[in-house]
């Protein structure tokens, strides 16, 4: 199995916010997915999220995604996950507008 | 040891009581343990032949024990309904007004949700909508 | 408008304390997030996509100005300027912050509104008929009732922990503009040789299995309505499936049951809950009843208004599709479109709310609804003031004259926002309505109702749609189903599947082929789309869509839709 297949980062929302960060190699949760870690191995994710959850006073919806790593840039697999990364496509509101 | 939350605030448990179990107890039970699905029309006799009816919430997020509770005192039974299990203190004036007289917690759960948060929920007569509606009788 | 008495205000002021408190325990940490969710979800605050979603409660539809204008400062102080109108006449904001949200929630208390039951497994917001007290056919005002209701729903003891959510619609018409078929409860207000009743519809509902609802009572005296809803949420909350979340409404279980069983167990709890009701307060009744009075209607002079309606095509387009006749013959139901070409459907700007809030103050009774299609109802507009009323909605882009016409689409937020959701629909509404805005056609084409739902929950309507469209993710891909023939009304009908979906790219083209094919194929201009459908069925829109499918993937297909 080639590790492409298997590489996942951590994603979930800030508790006071709302809005969507993702896990970084210091397990903190940070704005921008380019800061966060990627994981290629099931078990270390599994202990990631399990820590994660116990997180409560920061975080919200901890989950994994699928991702592509190419040329070190990080791009999600899914749809849903890109317009997560963006924001809506309506107003220039979420993500696209973060500083 | 568990705690026993009423309108006062907490309480130990004063005394043991053996619960007997719905699905097989004996001719002379006082005590019983409901589940939240019970089917009170397997009962033919008096409801209040019973001192202390007990309902067990397995999680708070299932409101069948409400109804249960209600349909109880419906049939007119006058006894003590106590709730036990997990309950959130903000489910205190919910399982009042639906009939029950005091609830059942671990300690864990009282330690979690202490008792100031169960006062602050206690004066369940309060904001009663829907006995002033005319849901008063019984 | 129902005008909230101390024991409303007091409760508001509970609830809202308490709330804040339970955001104050989530965030130390002494309330566990499984066990805040039902508690915020109890209180209208969602999670989403990008951001946590606060659904503020209109009840029935129903505000006025201040409220509006409340709206609209809300929107600015806490959210980024503006507010979604729902499927359920109520408002959501997609970006209020955690620690916000308690005095988000004072700040409606100030004008009498809250979030309360808006979301989680309890009773939902009782939406109605739009023009109640306004229409011109023979009907009655159902929001007596639905506030009764409201009232009872409110912080039930029992009912805070349902298998799932419930819904309950109410129109006091034999035209049905509320989609009462549709929902768990549907209430019909009538009037029976003197006696006012309710006929009951049980069991509809769209999302994953649509149902139309079944009758469950031909006539309830009003005065029994709270005691009979008691009961038949009672029922369906012991039975009602909790196991599995996709079995779990009350449509399910008169499903799996039938509905002369669920009947009996309802009838047998009634019997028993009855005795346990002493009847509302006349005088509660009362001060209800009277708080829904019409308001003094006016005399003016409407020979202005008919000479600039004369006069002027761009506002007699508008006061023809966007005015229906009132009660009162001097006065129009005036709907204001929130379907701007491009724009998101239902979405109105805090300072275009500001603006409908004058418009209200000053030419409307100080009444406005909204309705379930997302449009904004002046109910009672003295056709005298209209000139002057269609001059400042276009003042602030408000004065789209599409009611009814194809881009007065419906649509659900979609994954724009929603988490639950498989695909969008908000560009997919945008492009319809651009497209066929230029291609001059609205008017051709007349009446149609386009529903788009973003995810098989149906929060779109799409089920009801004459067209309707459903978002779904096909290996990874953004997919988009049509239905056809669909029915809100009182002759309420699900629609049927045309057959395999259409990629974001082709679904508008798609959508211009079954137009094209209703053009060609309407017997005159006067046969509406719907009326085509039902004479020739959906065979020539099938023809249409998909031109060159072989006759064996169409009868594959077809008994995939049975």
């Amino acid at each position: 199995m080639s590790n492409t297949q298997s590489n996942k980062v951590i994603t979930a929302n800030h508790l006071l916010i709302g809005n969507v960060v993702y896990l970084n190699s210091q397990f903190d949760w940070v704005n921008s997915l380019s800061d966060a870690k990627v994981f290629t191995n099931e078990t270390s994710i599994e202990e990631a999220i399990i820590n994660a959850n116990s997180q409560q006073h920061e975080v919200v919806g901890v989950y994994s995604i699928n991702i592509d790593l190419l040329n070190e840039t990080i791009t999600p697999k899914h749809f849903r996950e890109q317009f997560r990364n963006k924001g809506p496509s309506n107003y220039n509101h979420g993500k696209q507008s973060e500083v | 040891m568990n705690k026993i939350v009423s309108d006062l605030g907490f309480r130990s448990l004063d005394n043991i009581i053996i619960y007997e179990n719905w699905s097989n107890f004996s001719e002379s039970a006082t005590s019983i343990d409901l589940p939240l699905d019970a089917d009170l029309s397997l009962f033919k006799g008096n409801l209040n032949k019973f001192k202390i009816i007990r309902i067990d919430f397995p999680t708070f997020a299932d409101g069948r024990g409400f109804t249960l509770a209600k349909l109880i005192r419906i049939r007119g039974f006058t006894g003590h309904l106590r709730a036990k299990g997990h309950i959130i203190s903000d489910q205190y004036a919910m399982l009042r007004r639906s009939g029950f007289d005091d609830v059942e917690i671990s300690q864990n759960l009282a330690e979690r949700q202490p008792e100031a948060e169960w006062l602050f929920r206690s004066n369940w007569k309060k904001h009663y909508y829907q006995n002033r509606l005319g849901f008063n009788k019984c | 408008m129902y005008i909230y008495t101390e024991f409303d205000d007091a409760f508001i002021k509970a609830r809202n304390s308490q709330f804040r408190n339970q955001v104050k325990r989530r965030v130390d940490g002494n309330l566990t997030e499984d066990e805040f969710k039902p508690l915020r979800l109890m209180n209208g605050l969602y999670l989403q996509l990008h951001a946590y979603m606060l659904r503020v409660a209109i009840p029935y539809g129903t505000l006025n100005s201040s409220q509006m204008e409340k709206l609209a400062l809300i929107a600015d102080r806490w959210d980024k300027g503006y507010g979604h109108f729902t499927t359920r006449q109520n408002i959501q904001f997609n970006w209020p912050k955690l620690n916000d949200v308690p005095d988000i929630l004072d700040a409606l208390a100030e004008v009498k509104m809250h979030a309360i039951q808006t979301s989680g497994n309890t009773i939902r917001n009782v939406t109605a008929d739009h023009f109640s007290g306004a229409a011109a056919e023979e009907s009655l005002d159902p929001r007596p009732y639905a506030e009764l209701i409201r009232q009872w729903s409110t912080d039930h003891p029992e009912f805070q922990f349902l298998p799932r959510k419930f819904k309950v619609a109410i129109t006091g018409s034999k035209n049905d503009r509320a989609v009462i078929r549709a929902h768990d409860i549907g209430l019909r207000l009538l009037r029976r040789k003197e006696k006012l009743g309710f006929e009951i519809i049980v069991g509809g509902g769209l999302g994953r299995t649509p149902m139309i609802g079944k009758v469950i009572h031909e006539f309830l005296p009003v005065s029994d309505i709270l005691p009979y809803l008691e009961a038949v949420v009672s029922v369906w909350n012991t039975l009602g499936r909790r196991d599995n979340k996709y079995k779990a409404r009350i449509k399910i279980t008169v499903h799996e049951h039938g509905v002369k069983f669920i009947k009996q167990l309802v009838q047998k709890r009634y019997n028993e809950i009855r005795s346990t009701f002493t009847g509302v307060d006349p005088n509660l009744l009362t001060q209800i009843e009277s708080a829904f009075a019409p308001p003094i209607f006016k005399s003016a002079d409407t020979t202005g208004f008919k000479c600039t309606y004369e006069n002027d095509a761009i506002f007699r387009s508008w006061v023809d599709t966007n005015t229906q006749k009132h009660k009162e013959s001097d006065y129009a139901i005036t709907s204001i479109s929130l379907k701007t070409h491009g724009k998101t459907p239902g979405d109105a700007s805090s300072e275009q709310m500001r603006l409908i809030a004058d418009i209200a103050r000053l030419y409307a009774h100080d009444e406005i609804r909204i309705s379930h299609e997302q449009n904004i109802i002046l109910p009672h507009v003295h056709k005298s003031d209209l000139p002057r009323v269609y001059d400042l909605l276009r003042t602030k882009n408000l004065n789209t004259a599409n009611i009814g016409l194809i881009s007065d689409i419906i649509a659900c937020p979609g994954m724009d926002y929603c988490a639950l959701a498989t695909a969008r629909s908000i560009p997919i509404a945008q492009e319809i309505s651009m497209r066929f805005d230029d291609l001059k056609l609205e008017h051709e084409v007349g009446h149609i109702q386009i529903k788009i739902s973003g995810c098989i929950n149906a929060c779109g309507h799409h089920h009801v749609g004459h067209i309707g469209i459903l978002g779904l993710d096909r290996a990874g891909v953004e997919n988009y189903q049509i239905t056809l023939g669909g029915d809100a009304t009182e002759t309420a009908k699900i629609g049927e599947r045309a057959g395999p979906g259409f990629s974001a790219e082709q679904i508008v083209p798609a959508v211009e082929r079954i137009i094209l094919a209703y053009l060609d194929i309407r017997m005159n201009k006067s046969e509406s789309f719907i009326e085509t459908f039902h004479r020739l069925g959906i065979a020539p829109f099938k023809k249409a869509l998909y031109p060159n499918l072989k006759q064996s993937l169409k009868i594959e297909n077809q008994g995939k839709a049975a």
